[in-house]
């Protein structure tokens, strides 16, 4: 310690001091910061795990290079962001055949998702499983995300997300329990019968504001019961049925002699 | 069998005796009520209707204590609460004086029947006289039947007068009958196509296959109109494969690269079809399930609508973004305009 103090006046000590202090930030900012996508740190024992998966569960329909088939699509540069939407969802691996693959329980669990996603996201460049920041909801305007919803998603989803009928059999399902993340990929690569959203169409921070107005959905009607938010039809049925039902059957009472 | 029988008044039978008139068969014996008879029914049928009163003072008391408790506050809980809250003490504080007041009149009040004879609607003879000649004096010291001017002059005044509000009833109904501007919407040569509703325009290079853009024209919000603008003008522009694209001859240029648009009008009765499923490449209209296959020059594939979506002919610029060509060449929206051309 003497040496260090008799030198503290040396003519290089401040440079030194500025080294020590650039090499603590970046150390910091190495540990602290997010890191940018799951895809990027996926090891080649992931991919490796992934590929195993694959073949035992997808190659099936999507080929054993992932090349696709007649009726299932070739995988080749979807990205990883597709492969964590369809399996978390639990729509891949379909279960059977029909107008559009269901939503039900996720087969896999998050780490063999996440290498399945691995695998396919090396198989070709594409879009990437969002960051947490990208899909949080208090970052987002949800003004914004209103008009940009109301243009590109409420026709087919309805006004505030509650799903519609589509042709033939298909729909699109309700995103009250869709997670930001879910909501995030399936934007980015429109699955199914889902038109692409690619970030040149709706930027990152406008699919943020889409998802802070879908959260603010959830705090559910202001007025009471919303009646599955579904518009005209649900409330017509409640006063046709219940409203009217209750009017008649008060005339009846009023008319009645009493006993 | 003759045709004489059928001719037969069939509601007259042959030897049945039908009496001249009917007798009145009066009222129906009169039932004497629980309340009526039993005091302790009547006691019960008080208490119900003091009890029906007393739900509207709770009702009343508890909307009261809403209104100042249950402030609605930021949160959506805390509207919903208070709206429920002040709906429901609202309906008892209302229904309970109803329903009080109707149980009171059915089981404690009075029930004896009571008649009240019609009477004879027909004026006599001599009011009906008195009357005819009040109007024919009337009209001899009027002198219509002399002087023709004056009848005229009456005639011409009462048939004109229900113009005063029939004219411009007429003139509401349509509200506008200039329906020559159906032809022509903002696109034109070389106007940029920008996304709806942030008007950044787009460059046909970022186009992915399967992307749906919802478009407008550049410029929108500073035209005259610019919402009735906006309506006439939204365009739908989808990527598709160039292989799954089927092109008419004379729209072979109006594409680029597999990027087709539309209008987003429908040709039925105007909705916006929008909801587009990018695996068919059809479009389907929410209203009335017309459905158009973007792939195949938006030929109608299912429902009411009559003939395709008009295509709005697009390239791009120096700069690589997507521009028109020129206007819709025909008449944008339902069917009816097509008479236009």
């Amino acid at each position: 310690m003497k040496a260090i103090a008799a030198r503290r006046h040396h003519r290089l000590a401040p440079l030194l001091l500025l080294a020590l202090a650039l090499a603590l930030t970046g150390a910091l900012y190495a540990v602290l910061a997010p890191s940018a996508s799951g895809t990027t740190t996926a090891s080649d024992e992931d991919v490796e795990a992934g590929k195993a998966l694959f073949q035992a569960n997808c190659a099936t329909c999507h080929g054993t290079d992932a090349e696709g088939r007649e009726g299932a699509p070739s995988l080749i540069g979807v990205g990883a962001a597709s492969v964590d939407f369809q399996v978390s969802t639990g729509r891949m691996p379909m279960q059977v055949n029909g107008p559009q693959a269901a939503a039900k329980p996720p087969q896999f669990d998050r780490e063999q998702t996440d290498q399945l996603a691995a695998y396919v996201a090396s198989l070709g460049s594409g879009p990437a499983i969002p960051t947490a920041d990208q899909v949080d909801p208090a970052q987002g305007d949800a003004a914004n995300g209103m008009a940009l919803f109301r243009t590109n998603c409420a026709m087919c989803h309805g006004a505030i997300g509650a799903g519609g009928a589509l042709s033939e059999g298909k729909y699109a399902p309700n995103l009250a329990d869709s997670t930001p993340t879910e909501i995030y990929e399936a934007m980015l690569t429109g699955p199914q019968s889902m038109p692409v959203f690619n970030d040149a169409n709706i930027s990152p921070e406008e699919k943020r504001d889409i998802i802070a107005f879908l959260d603010e959905q959830r705090a559910g009607s202001p007025g009471g019961t919303s009646l599955g938010s579904i518009g005209p039809v649900g409330e017509a049925v409640w006063v046709w049925v219940v409203g009217m039902g209750l009017l008649i059957a008060s005339a009846v009472w009023i008319g009645a002699k009493s006993s | 069998m003759s045709t004489d029988n059928s001719a037969q008044d069939l509601t007259v039978r042959d030897g049945a005796s039908l009496p001249d008139r009917f007798e009145n068969p009066g009222l129906p014996p009169h039932q004497q009520r629980m309340a009526d008879v039993d005091p302790a029914a009547s006691k019960r049928a008080e208490r119900q209707v003091v009890a029906l009163f007393a739900i509207s003072v709770i009702g009343t008391i508890g909307f009261l204590v809403a209104y100042f408790a249950l402030r609605p506050g930021e949160s959506v809980e805390s509207m919903r609460l208070s709206n429920v809250a002040l709906g429901l003490s609202l309906f008892l504080a209302m229904f309970g004086i109803g329903a009080a007041a109707v149980h009171w009149a059915k089981t404690i009040m009075s029930d004896h029947e009571q008649q009240e004879a019609r009477h004879p609607q027909r004026s006599d003879a001599e009011v009906r006289a008195g009357a005819v000649e009040t109007l024919r004096i009337g009209a001899q010291e009027s002198g219509v039947g002399r002087r023709g001017v004056l009848k005229g002059a009456v005639v011409s005044a009462v048939a004109l007068v229900p113009l005063t509000f029939a004219v411009p009833l007429i003139g509401q109904v349509g509200g506008d009958w200039n329906v020559s501007k159906f032809r022509h919407t903002l696109w034109e040569r070389g106007r940029r196509l920008v996304r709806d509703p942030s008007g950044e325009p787009i460059k046909a290079s970022e186009v992915t296959i399967g992307s749906v853009y919802h478009v407008i024209p550049d410029g929108l919000r500073e035209a005259d109109h610019w919402i009735e603008e906006k309506a006439k003008a939204v365009v739908l522009m989808v990527r598709l494969d160039p292989r799954d694209l089927k092109e008419s001859e004379e729209r072979a240029g109006w594409s680029y690269d597999g990027i087709v648009a539309y209008s987003k009008i429908c040709t039925h009765v105007g909705c916006p079809v929008a909801l587009y499923e990018q695996q068919t490449h059809h479009l389907l209209c929410p209203c009335h399930q017309s459905t158009f296959d973007m792939a195949d020059g938006a030929r109608v594939v299912f429902g009411p609508a009559s003939r395709p979506l008009p295509q709005l002919p697009i390239t791009v610029d120096d700069e690589g973004y997507l521009v028109a060509q020129s206007d819709f060449t025909e008449p944008i929206g339902p069917s009816y305009w097509e008479r236009l051309k």
